[in-house]
């Protein structure tokens, strides 16, 4: 069984302008000791998936529907005192920005000793030890005088040391990194990558990794999850998504990252702007700013596809390749088959697949006005 | 724009810059704090220069001295074989250099619609003789950058991100400059847009035949832009080499590390890729430490590195670098 289940999670924040649909229907499974890489840009719902998990949402955020399963125990709607137990024992979480996670009235040892006895049953004393090991397990030089310092004393890099440190002293099974080195400069980030891949193997926690930056995914994710507006676009192994990417946001966004041999190149830019939750489209949330979109990527969402065991997708064009790829009868084996649920068979699709030229007339006017 | 076809003369030569800022470390005593501290490098006409470093180094000061938004502390800047001096010199300078800023939520004024902020450099360097020729000249620049001329007169929060870069851009490019100093203008933008705004850079340049400061941090798009590239670290210049040869032959210890930590966007190259880790952090530039700046976090450090500031000497053609130990390491 999977250390972490989640299963068709959607979370809304419920707003003065309407109902914000930030998380639609994300699944995955996390393996201990394994790491997951979240992806997706601003907005995409990264964070707000890893809020739900733990719980600690906004008070506008409500998790609608869905199961968060923790070593078979469900989350959603567990309970406040189940979740304290949950939160910092079992799942604890980093933030993307080192320098405002800290209390800067408080010292060092301070907020990690609270954090220890508030998770243990530690004393004040065994928890300053355990805190002055935590900060030398981090590479932090001098631990005794730093558990002394504020955090103001301290940079960057060594904050988010310390906020691994006190993420990691109850030695949690699931540790959720949310952009936990976006802040920081590249050798700084390499240092600090670096350190959780040590402390996770020491340890055997699972990572879930949230992040915009396909390098640092490429570096840690056995796993990789890809969202777009709070949907979840693919989900494989990371070998799978880089090398085998089977839905068109994915592959776009793999064409436009400057690479070490685009130098001198044009890159391929996304087109278009990203999407407003307040209005989402009643199909892929993808399809207007997509180049291969057909009609019915527009009037109807894509269900999840298995492309492989290692890989699932959602996106029409694989059954356009399916079905194109039946009609040259060269490939045996199909390539993709839609989930039993799927509501539509290939056949079925084949009268959108061809109206192209339709599809581009909807999107040139559902995209309001030729925006960049 | 003079018609130029000499390419000994650069564009931009920078010599021995240095800005200090004084900063307040007691009761009536004040502490230089050597931001940029004797940088020399020459851009070409129609050049990309890089400039790389990690916060604090000293990049966006060397962009924003360059341009005289502070006073240089000393050194020269030469543009177009004449030194910027007096005034009036600088000011002429500013009809010719613009800057494009990191942030495009802050860098543009909320109360202004867009024609206004696009128009305001033509009002202050008298760049229109009737109202017409302005409102004529503000939609071209919207058009050049791919703005929809009918958002003339929306204000910038009714704009996402990438679009309000493309403002900063337009505004950038009224004065019809021949240099610019982007600093950092991609970094506040999500990867999917990342793309369409680095490829209209390269647009303009090949349109207009601009020249480009490029300050970054993030390597990959550095190098993807830039012919050449510079690293500083601590206020002084490390590195310089064309952009192939710097991520292919890197020389100094700290290029090289900087590179090897650059995550590749592929799984199978980020694995295999030998990371040169580096200890501990930038030093607090108030007290960088004696002769090499970079000298405490180095792996090769040595007790001559310690002894003085190595000279910045071309070891190749148009590979310069400073390090006092250059040799016994690429050997």
């Amino acid at each position: 069984m999977a250390l972490l289940e989640v299963t068709d999670l959607h979370t809304s924040f419920f707003t003065d302008a309407g109902e914000v649909k930030a998380v639609n229907g994300v699944s995955f499974a996390l393996e201990r000791g394994k790491t997951l890489g979240i992806v997706g840009e601003s907005g995409s719902g990264k964070s707000v998936t890893a809020y739900s998990i733990m719980q600690i949402l906004a008070s506008t955020g409500k998790i609608v529907s869905g199961s968060i399963k923790l070593d078979g125990q469900e989350l959603v709607g567990a309970g406040e005192k189940a979740m304290r137990d949950v939160r910092g024992n079992k799942i604890s979480i980093i933030f993307q920005d080192p320098m405002t996670s800290l209390n800067p009235t408080y010292t060092i040892g301070h907020q990690l000793i609270e954090a220890i006895t508030l998770h243990t049953n530690r004393n004040k004393q065994e928890a300053w030890d355990r805190a002055v090991e935590m900060l030398r397990l981090v590479g932090i030089n001098e631990p005794e005088k730093r558990m002394k310092q504020y955090p103001h004393e301290h940079s960057g890099g060594m904050r988010q040391r310390i906020m691994i440190a006190m993420a990691l002293a109850c030695e949690p099974d699931i540790l959720i990194a949310d952009e936990p080195t976006t802040a920081l400069d590249v050798t700084i980030q390499a240092q600090i990558l670096e350190l959780m891949q040590k402390l996770q193997e020491e340890m055997g926690m699972a990572i879930i990794m949230i992040t915009h930056d396909l390098g640092v995914v490429a570096q840690m994710c056995d796993e990789i999850v890809v969202m777009y507006a709070g949907s979840y676009c693919e989900r494989g192994t990371a070998e799978e998504i880089f090398y085998n990417p089977r839905h068109e946001y994915t592959k776009g966004l793999l064409r436009s990252i400057p690479t070490m041999d685009t130098m001198g190149q044009k890159l391929q830019p996304i087109t278009g702007t990203p999407i407003d939750l307040l209005n989402l489209p009643a199909g892929c949330p993808f399809a207007p700013r997509c180049d291969n979109a057909m009609k019915i990527c527009i009037r109807q969402a894509p269900e999840s596809m298995v492309i492989n065991d290692d890989h699932k997708a959602s996106c029409w064009m694989n059954v356009k390749d399916l079905f194109e790829a039946q009609q040259a009868e060269a490939t045996p084996e199909p390539k993709a088959t839609p989930e039993p649920k799927a509501p539509l068979a290939p056949e079925d699709v084949v009268d959108e697949i061809f109206a192209q030229e339709v599809a581009a007339a909807e999107r040139g006017a559902a995209q309001e006005g030729g925006e960049a | 724009m003079m018609a130029q076809s000499n390419t000994e003369t650069p564009l931009v030569d920078v010599r021995h810059l240095k800005e200090y800022f004084p900063v307040n470390t007691g009761f009536f005593k004040t502490t230089p704090l050597k931001a940029v501290d004797d940088v020399s490098f020459t851009i070409q006409r129609g050049e990309t220069l890089g400039l790389v470093g990690e916060s604090g180094c000293g990049k966006t000061t060397v962009g924003r001295t360059i341009l005289h938004l502070y006073e240089p502390t000393d050194g020269e800047i030469i543009y177009d074989g004449k030194p910027i001096k007096t005034k009036a010199d600088i000011q002429q300078f500013h009809t010719k250099s613009t800057m494009v800023f990191q942030d495009p939520y802050s860098s543009l004024n909320p109360r202004m619609t867009v024609s206004d902020i696009i128009g305001e450099p033509l009002d202050v360097h008298h760049l229109y003789k009737t109202r017409e020729e302005r409102e004529q000249r503000i939609l071209e620049l919207m058009d050049h950058v791919g703005l929809n001329s009918e958002h003339a007169s929306r204000y910038a929060h009714e704009f996402s991100g990438g679009q309000r870069q493309r403002i900063g851009i337009a505004r950038a490019l009224a004065v019809d400059p021949e240099f610019i100093v982007c600093d950092e203008p991609v970094s506040a933008l999500d990867v999917s847009i990342q793309a369409q705004v680095i490829n209209m850079f390269d647009e303009l340049q090949e349109q207009l035949g601009l020249t480009y400061l490029f300050i970054a941090h993030d390597l990959l798009v550095v190098r993807h832009i830039s012919d050449r590239i510079a690293v500083m670290y601590l206020g002084k210049m490390v590195e310089l080499a064309d952009a192939a040869e710097i991520y292919d032959h890197p020389l100094h210890p700290y290029t090289k590390s900087l590179i090897s930590a650059v995550p590749i966007p592929d799984p199978r190259i980020a694995r295999a890729n030998k990371r040169i880790p580096l200890q501990g952090d930038i030093p607090s530039p108030l007290n960088a430490p004696s002769g090499c700046p970079f000298r405490t976090r180095c792996p090769y450090a040595q007790g001559k590195c310690a002894e003085g500031m190595p000279e910045f000497k071309e070891v190749s053609t148009g590979h310069f670098v400073a390090c006092h130990r250059t040799e016994e390491i690429n050997s």
